[in-house]
């Protein structure tokens, strides 16, 4: 039996008066790929945002329920942003590596947290590259500045922004939505890749992808978790007749 | 008339209206300066002016200016780079900050001269600092800061909030991502607002008329210690500057060479505005390149 690592308990969110996440019961074991599907405007990257307390930034956000990371209440008073988003990074739609070299991106994190020592930020970034299975595309410009890679590589970069401060969560909002085929499936397989050894949570309007690399799959609708099982239970059996809805293209 | 006939109408009205205004510049300055740059010599650039004969130069004004611009900045730079940072990076909208930012605006447009003669009563007369280089410098920090402001919070603005969120998601503090991430991404953008306001200043002239005064006495350039008054350095002396020189000359100059003084003191002035120009879109092009390519 594994631990659950994230736990989430009846999650209200509202955007003034409207309900966009009504009573989310969701929790997350250790290590894996798990995705959260469903149409527009579901509530799915809403929700994803609570993770890390991105919806902070949002005016007018009200947030009920509780959030719960090793135990640890998220949204206590007490809790630290900075320190919770250390913990759990994210990986947005749009790649957004800083205008800085592809070196300066990877080890910013760290090197703002003080850390100086040359030998070890070079490990890292070479790590945290050869994680996100970019190493060998750009191993031989670092110093070059990473708005000057792809829209796929950017994203990998970032990838490799996020695993550089050693989360232990990565969210992912659509990585690859503004990317082409092959850059999807890069990132698809630098995912896989990267399952053993982190709890990995990936918003996708692409079921072909959450099919071909999420151990455990969510399905959304109109603010509420509607089904959350094994994937393959999800596309082959799906309990629930609006999952199986969407799943066959009904709608959505 | 169909939509193609149009389209051409349109564009030639366009480059006709732009042409135009091309046109006036270039004659203005091409006036300016063909009067003008005859005049310059080292001898002019250098030398202390005189009242009643020919052959005065502009020396001690051209220092003023700078002198000035540097003190303005000095004052204006940081308490702007503040009050952008925090009506743009943490700011909320209430009423507290339309206050400010309507306050900013109304600043902005006030015409220098009343913020030259408010700087008279309130820096001159009221605490006492006479007619200095500092009067001089307060005053055109009142001139200066609203437009700074605005221009270092429009550099903020380019900078995209993708930008913020990765700062933030990456476990930065709000103020790590603003001064880490947000700042140096928008330096070369502030770097030229700055140049080019730093132009506005230099050639400022009502603002600082009643303050930093009409008289330029000669200085000891060999003198750096700032308590002394012939020093270049003492802020506390009046400081008349090239653009106030210009003023005053063509007003009530009784120097035999009057015109020629004026014709060449406008031509440094406009090239060195046109300097600051040339060096705001320079510097910010390379720090901009500088800085996102290592």
């Amino acid at each position: 039996m594994k631990e659950e690592i994230l736990t989430t308990q009846d999650l209200h969110l509202y955007y003034g008066d409207k309900e966009a996440l009504k009573g989310i019961n969701l929790n997350f074991d250790e290590k894996g790929i798990t995705a959260l599907i469903g149409p527009s405007g579901c509530g799915k990257s809403t929700y994803l945002r609570t993770l890390n307390r991105m919806n902070d930034l949002i005016p007018n956000v009200t947030i009920t329920g509780t959030i719960k990371f090793k135990g640890n209440d998220l949204y206590a008073p007490n809790a630290d942003t900075v320190q919770i988003r250390k913990e759990i990074g994210m990986v947005f739609q749009q790649p957004n590596p800083f205008p800085f070299s592809i070196y300066d991106n990877v080890i910013y994190g760290l090197r703002i947290a003080g850390e100086k020592d040359k030998e070890k930020l070079d490990a890292v970034v070479e790590k945290s590259l050869r994680q996100a299975a970019v190493w060998d595309e750009v191993k031989d410009h670092l110093h070059e500045s990473a708005l000057a890679l792809s829209g796929g590589q950017q994203q990998r970069v970032c990838i490799a922004r996020v695993l550089a401060v050693s989360p232990e969560i990565i969210l992912l909002d659509e990585p690859t939505s503004a990317l082409d085929p092959v850059s999807s499936s890069q990132i698809e397989a630098t995912l896989l890749n990267l399952r053993h050894d982190y709890t990995i949570i990936i918003v996708t309007h692409n079921l072909q992808q959450a099919s071909r690399i999420a151990d455990r799959t969510a399905f959304f609708m109109n603010g509420e978790l509607i089904e959350v099982d094994q994937t393959k239970n999800i596309f082959m059996n799906p309990a629930n007749k609006q999952t199986e809805d969407y799943i066959s293209g009904r709608f959505g | 008339m169909n939509s193609k006939t149009q389209n051409k109408v349109a564009i030639g009205g366009l480059y006709g209206i732009a042409g135009f205004v091309v046109l006036i510049l270039l004659a203005l300055l091409g006036f300016i300066l063909v009067s003008g740059v005859p005049q310059l010599s080292w001898h002019f650039l250098t030398a202390p002016g005189k009242a009643f004969l020919k052959g005065g130069g502009v020396g001690v004004q051209l220092f003023n200016s700078f002198y000035l611009l540097i003190l303005a900045m000095l004052i204006s730079f940081p308490i702007a780079l503040g009050a952008a940072i925090y009506l743009y990076e943490y700011a909320k909208d209430n009423w507290l900050t339309t206050t400010i930012r309507t306050a900013i605006e109304i600043l902005s447009s006030l015409p220098s001269v009343v913020v030259g003669l408010f700087g008279f009563l309130f820096f001159v007369v009221k605490l006492h600092l006479g007619f200095s280089i500092l009067s001089g410098a307060f005053a055109l920090t009142f001139f200066n800061l609203p437009l700074l402001a605005r221009s270092i919070e429009d550099s903020l603005r380019t900078v995209s909030d993708v930008q913020r969120e990765g700062g933030l998601a990456l476990g930065l503090s709000r103020w790590e991502t603003v001064s880490r991430v947000i700042l140096p991404a928008a330096v070369p953008s502030i770097l030229t607002g700055v140049i080019l306001s730093a132009g506005r200043v230099f050639g400022e002239a009502a603002a600082l008329i009643y303050t930093a005064g009409q008289s330029a006495p000669a200085l000891n350039f060999a003198d750096w210690n700032p308590f002394n008054i012939s020093s270049p350095l003492n802020p506390m002396r009046p400081a008349e500057t090239l653009a106030v020189h210009i003023w005053k000359i063509n007003s009530e100059g009784i120097m035999p060479d009057a015109k020629a003084i004026s014709s060449g003191s406008s031509a440094v002035l406009v090239i060195a505005i046109l300097l600051f120009n040339f060096a705001a879109r320079y510097l910010g092009k390379r720090l901009y390149k500088r800085l996102t390519s290592a």
